[in-house]
């Protein structure tokens, strides 16, 4: 079911993950399996960026730097203001010294120790030209170091885009440069997520881990050099939050984790069902199963909710269990600096400054964790893309191309062989020779080569052995577009891109007029379905065109051949989902079309091409009998007995048109 | 967006009130934290006193406990109506989607039906959970955390009337100009995947054309428009955290200034002005936290709006209201079944599909419909089981006109094999029970083996019980169509739908399955769609379509004398010696 499985694009919990991320999804990010070689190779790709991004380690450094002494710089704003407080209170006219030694006297000794600890002035109060002198510092240093993160940002914001853009580029171009035997071997749906999901994964984890990984790391280190500058002890309380915090979150996150693989499992098992129930629609319906298919739907719908909320519900304790751990070494910090102010070892800005520092400190800790997340996925998607990046290309162009004048259509293979893998020849020791304005009719079993001789006729595929050549010239003399150009080619696999039906069989003309587009959709029987559809013309169709059958969309492709008006037809299969009454209608009208040309036709349906000039009955990749129909008949071979099967017992499984 | 949470969450309105009120808890002891930190210098530091700086802090780590407990308890509320609204909205979703007929299936297209009952819901049901649990949150906290500082400082608090909307313009400038560039965004990704997704699907076409080009430069034009996008999101975005960040720095920086000649002269407590600056972290980053969430909102938005179209589309065909529902003895019993000069044309269609097509399908025949591609064939068979309604006259099954009748009655009269032969993921022998629950493993293998597709079942390792992948992916095309024969068969239902059914069989085992068929039917209505003329040659009835009308109804021999688009269609298939 190419609807069903197309439609619905592979939903990506990673992906999902990551950007809900934080405390909440816990899932495992897929690993690169060569993380450092891949890593080196992302770093390879900024490598043009450089100076820019020399200049943004430079701009998050001192914005890092400002940032982190800006507390402290607060704090001795605090201290001024604490000063005054204290230095009100005691006698004016004494000094600190003496006022200090009153306390004692008093028995005061806990104000005393306090006093010890401070630079005060007794008798006056704050003293506002200096917390005004400390202000206007502390505001500058912000007001920079806002300004140096911006530049940082904005600079990385450019080089992420460039650098998305050229790989984004690189990929497009290397596709456009991949044999088409690379198409074959691999799975559409996997190159697609290649080239659309890996790299939008690794847009985002290069925009939101690079800046944040800088700073975040300068700016533990920055925090961690400042906390033990003001008080070692307090930095060692600290410090053994980190730990705390790491094995409270993996306790929980190993438990999460076993909730989270249930959690995507019954997403899986619901999102099968409705995929399937939802392509069955029609069926589920009118077999009456609608019930049924209700009661399943529910019964892993409750199962996914049950997973689901025990994996949000255990993940979601992450939040709470890492700001109560932050909140013991505030009231820690609270306590202990409090304790040590009174004991006049330790400032009231310095504590102030700490708890600050300390909130600073968690925060960029738990972002680290959950940009290296985000990096093994980046890394693992880079991976994938860099893998096709590194594909074997098809052959170069010949340096000196021939040029070809005004085409003819001679066509002749001389002993021509290829094999797809290195043991068994797809062609072999092939020799034709198609004369200007002959049809040409290949038949024969499923895998004879009929299809690969085509291929071949339009170098998808390179020869191993002999020439082919075009008006004589060795097709490989000639640039690839130059030979294509002179082909027009329907094939069995529709193809139409997301547009409407006007720009679908305009496709390979060059700016042809309305009428000539409805002259090509008429002569291919498809204008009067064409004009049943609800837009007529400007139908929008594409990868889903659910509003045309398989057999409809082949007419659009054999309109775009008309259109095209090409010196060689090749019809492969064009016409197997099309009625047979149809069908003869086309054959008519490309009788037409073929005049003057030369044209090759595969069909299943012996019936289409009875009229040709040379059928080459093909089998085993080679050529076993040549002739005219009533030749082949006559000779009473190979040809005549799949003839006489086709029309009186067996032998057809053309119509088996379903792709999957 | 509003009123999908409206009505999926007001059954959980309850445990909503519970959250807010544990939320409501959580904002109050975080803010309380400052505000005992104050207490410890004011009344410990201040005066010396160490005894007490203990005690507050026991007081704290008490308070710092019960703020955990809340928090856990509040999440695990919060989980739950979460989840709860998202299987609830995709409950529903697949309800609603299960009375559609074709004609809404279409509209939304299946792969996008999937997707909305899937990951929109899922979209819809993270913003839920995040706002739960910090939306609700951010106001909260903001609110109590105003009341507190005004509680400490009514003059000091003035600066918050500067501070928050300095913040409310930059956040919601930013927002205003980047809402738009998001979604303008998820288009651009969007458009960039089409235009890959369609240039590896067609690479063959477009190198054949000597398109490469051609498709190099849409991408390149497509990529060029995604990166001037996002790098103006990106460059706004860069602007976002340091702009924050000076506020919120420039805050602390202003209280320790205004709060300086407070403490002064002696208005407020030094204390005082330690929590009050954490008072104004803490309102200014539950207000970030919030817009940091409604990044989230547009998102989701546009999921909510795909959940709603779905939901609020009405099925353009239902049940009859029962008063009008034909009285009838028994239903559907014999299957005849008659077309009324009945006309069809899909919504805004230029031309009509099907018109003024008459004839009637009897018990005990087979009427066999052939035509060209595009003549509408299946178009007539889909209008049987009601999968669309008629646009003009009537189609009637025992007399009784199928509009009056409920659904599930006309459909309990009639096996259908469509097209495509889908299968569901299972066994063989689930599938083919799937046409009959009660058929027993003999009547099973009895409708596989009109159906030709005894010998392969048994051929097979486990038999029946051999899984099928979804959609039948493991089998071939004309083993799907057998077993899609063998589930209408066991339904032994009055009328047998055949829409093309055979096509994917080799002329003999055509030939086999019709006779075996033939011999099977007995009594029972078949309406059979065919391209080849040999399978429909013994019909009693064959009906000629082209253009959507009919050229011609009658058996093969009169046909072949009557009806010009009938010899076309036989002289291009058979040889003209077979046609006689």
């Amino acid at each position: 079911m190419s609807l069903a499985s197309g439609g619905a694009r592979p939903t990506n919990p990673r992906r999902q993950q990551a950007m809900f991320g934080g405390g909440m999804g816990m899932a495992v990010p897929e690993k690169a399996r060569d993380f450092k070689g891949t890593a080196k190779r992302m770093l390879g790709r900024l490598k043009p960026e450089s100076p820019i991004i020399t200049l943004v380690l430079a701009l998050g450094v001192t914005s890092v730097f400002f940032a982190v002494i800006g507390p402290k710089l607060l704090g001795n704003a605090t201290n001024v203001i604490f000063d005054g407080v204290v230095g009100k209170q005691l006698p004016a006219g004494t000094t600190q010294a003496q006022a200090e030694a009153a306390l004692r006297a008093a028995g005061d000794n806990q104000q005393a120790d306090l006093l010890s600890g401070m630079t005060v002035t007794p008798g006056v109060g704050v003293d506002f030209s200096r917390l005004g002198q400390i202000i206007a510092l502390v505001s500058v240093v912000y007001l920079l170091s806002s300004l140096f993160s911006w530049a940082q940002n904005y600079l990385m914001a450019g080089v992420t885009q460039r650098v998305m853009f050229t790989l984004r580029e690189d990929v497009d171009t290397k596709l456009g440069r991949l044999p088409l035997r690379y198409f074959d071997r691999h799975a559409r749906g996997d190159l697609l997520s290649r080239v659309t999901n890996d790299i939008d994964n690794i847009s985002t984890t290069l925009q939101q881990t690079l800046t944040q990984l800088i700073t975040s790391l300068l700016t533990v280190i920055g925090v961690l050099v400042m906390m033990v500058w003001i008080s070692p002890l307090l930095a060692i309380v600290s410090l053994l939050t980190v730990p705390a915090s790491f094995i409270v979150t993996m306790l929980i996150a190993k438990r999460s984790q076993r909730q989270f693989v249930g959690q995507w499992k019954w997403t899986g098992t619901l999102n099968g069902h409705v995929e399937e129930m939802y392509s069955g629609h029609e069926l589920v319906k009118v077999y009456g199963h609608q019930e049924q298919a209700q009661i399943d739907f529910d019964e892993a719908n409750h199962k996914m909710y049950e997973s689901s909320f025990r994996a949000q519900f255990i993940s979601g304790m992450i939040q709470p269990a890492m700001a109560f751990i932050a909140n013991i070494n505030y009231v820690l910090i609270a306590v202990i600096g409090g304790v040590r102010v009174a004991s006049g070892t330790m400032s009231l800005g310095d504590v102030q400054a700490f708890i600050q520092y300390s909130r600073q400190f968690t925060m960029p800790i738990t972002q680290i964790a959950s940009i290296a997340n985000l990096l093994q996925s980046g890394l693992a998607s880079a991976e994938r893309v860099f893998e096709v990046l590194d594909e074997p290309e098809q052959s170069p162009e010949t340096d000196r191309p021939e040029s070809m004048g005004e085409r003819r259509g001679h066509i002749v293979f001389d002993d021509v062989s290829f094999r797809y893998l290195a043991d068994t020849a797809l062609i072999d020791g092939l020799t034709l020779d198609a004369q200007p304005g002959q049809s040409i009719a290949i038949v024969g079993p499923t895998g004879a080569g009929k299809t690969t001789l085509v291929n071949l006729l339009m170098r998808f595929y390179e020869i191993d052995d002999g020439t082919i050549s075009f008006d004589g010239i060795d097709i490989r003399e000639l640039r690839r577009d130059d030979l294509r150009r002179s082909f027009g080619m329907v094939l069995q696999d529709t193809w139409l891109f997301e547009g409407t039906i006007r720009e679908n069989i305009a496709y390979g003309a060059a700016n042809p007029t309305d009428e000539q587009i409805t002259r090509a959709a008429e002569a291919a029987h498809v204008d009067r379905i064409v004009r049943t559809l609800p837009d007529g013309y400007d139908t929008i169709v594409g990868t889903e065109a659910a509003n045309l059958s398989t057999g409809e969309q082949q007419l659009v492709t054999i309109a775009r051949a008309f259109l095209a008006d090409p010196a060689v037809l090749i019809l492969d299969e064009a016409t197997s989902s099309v009625d047979t009454r149809t069908e003869v209608l086309i054959q008519k009208a490309m009788a037409d079309l073929r005049k003057g040309r030369t044209s090759f036709v595969i069909a299943h349906r012996l019936s289409t091409i009875r009229d040709a000039d040379v059928i080459l009955v093909m089998d085993a990749g080679r050529i076993i009998e040549t002739g005219t129909h009533d030749q082949l008949i006559a000779a009473g071979g190979f040809y005549y007995n799949l003839y006489n099967s086709q029309f009186l017992a067996s032998f057809d499984d053309d119509a088996d048109i379903e792709t999957s | 967006m509003t009123s999908l949470l409206r009505r999926f969450l007001s059954p959980y309105r309850r445990t909503l009130v519970v959250i807010v009120f544990l939320l409501l808890l959580q904002a109050m002891a975080n803010l309380y934290l400052p505000t005992l930190n104050a207490d410890i210098i004011n009344d410990g530091v201040v005066t010396g006193d160490i005894g007490y700086i203990v005690r507050i802090g026991a007081i704290m780590l008490g308070v710092s406990l019960a703020l955990g407990v809340t928090s856990v308890i509040a999440v695990y509320f919060s989980a739950r109506t979460a989840m709860s609204f998202g299987r609830d909205v995709r409950a529903s979703m697949f309800n609603r989607v299960q009375g559609f007929s074709l004609h809404e299936v279409n509209t939304f297209s299946t792969a996008s039906l999937i997707t909305r009952n899937t990951n929109d819901v899922q979209q819809v049901q993270m913003l839920v959970l995040m706002g739960l649990t910090m939306m609700v949150l951010a106001p909260i906290t903001a609110i109590g955390g105003i009341i507190m500082a005004l509680r400490l400082d009514v003059k000091l608090s003035g600066l918050l009337l500067v501070i928050i909307p300095i913040m409310a313009i930059v956040i919601a400038t930013l927002m205003v100009k980047a809402v738009p560039l998001f979604r303008a965004m998820q288009k651009k990704i969007d458009r960039i995947n089409e235009v890959l997704r369609e240039n590896l699907a067609g690479i063959r076409v477009i190198r054949a054309f000597v398109q490469t080009d051609h498709e190099q430069r849409k991408f390149a034009e497509a990529n060029a428009d995604l990166t001037s996008t996002a790098l103006r999101v990106s460059r706004l975005f860069a602007l976002m955290l340091p702009a924050l960040m000076l506020i919120m720095n420039g805050s602390s920086v202003a209280i320790i200034w205004f709060g300086g000649s407070l403490v002064d002269s002696g208005e407020m407590q030094i204390g005082d002005l330690t929590a009050f600056v954490q008072y104004i972290t803490q309102i200014l980053f539950a207000v970030m936290m919030a817009v940091m969430l409604f990044v989230m909102i547009p998102r989701a938005a546009a999921s909510a709006e795909r959940i709603q179209a779905v939901l609020e589309t009405t099925p353009a065909i239902t049940d009859p209201p029962p008063e009008a529902i034909a009285a009838r003895v028994e239903p559907n019993t014999r299957g005849l079944i008659e077309f009324r000069d009945v006309g069809f044309s899909y919504p805004g269609a230029q031309d009509p599909v099907l018109t003024g097509i008459s004839f009637t399908a009897e018990p005990g025949q087979t009427t066999a419909i052939i035509g060209g591609t595009g003549s509408g064939k299946t178009t007539l068979i889909n209008l049987v089981p009601r999968l669309y309604d008629v646009t003009a006259g009537a189609i009637l099954i025992d007399g009784v006109d199928i509009r009056e009748q409920r659904q599930a009655q006309v459909w309990a009269g009639l096996a259908l094999v469509p097209q495509k032969a889908f299968l569901f993921s299972g066994t063989i022998a689930s599938n083919v029970r799937f046409g009959n629950e009660q058929a027993t493993d003999d009547q099973v293998w009895h409708a596989l083996r009109v159906a030709q597709a005894a010998s392969f079942v048994s051929e097979l390792p486990a038999g029946l019980d051999s899984p099928i992948d979804q959609g039948g992916a493991n089998v071939s095309g004309g083993q799907r169509q057998r077993l899609a024969v063998a589930r209408a068969l066991v339904r032994r239902a009055p009328v047998l739908v055949l829409d093309d059914s055979f096509s994917a069989l080799d002329y003999t085992t055509d030939a086999r399955l019709r006779a075996a068929l033939a011999a099977e039917s007995g009594d029972t209505t078949v309406l059979l769609v065919a391209q080849r003329v040999s399978t429909i040659m013994s019909a009693q009835k064959i009906i000629v379509l082209e253009d959507g009308e009919i050229a011609g109804i009658g058996t093969h021999t009169q046909l072949l004398e009557s009806c010009a688009t009938y010899q076309e269609i036989v002289d291009s298939q058979l040889s003209a010696q077979d046609a006689v």
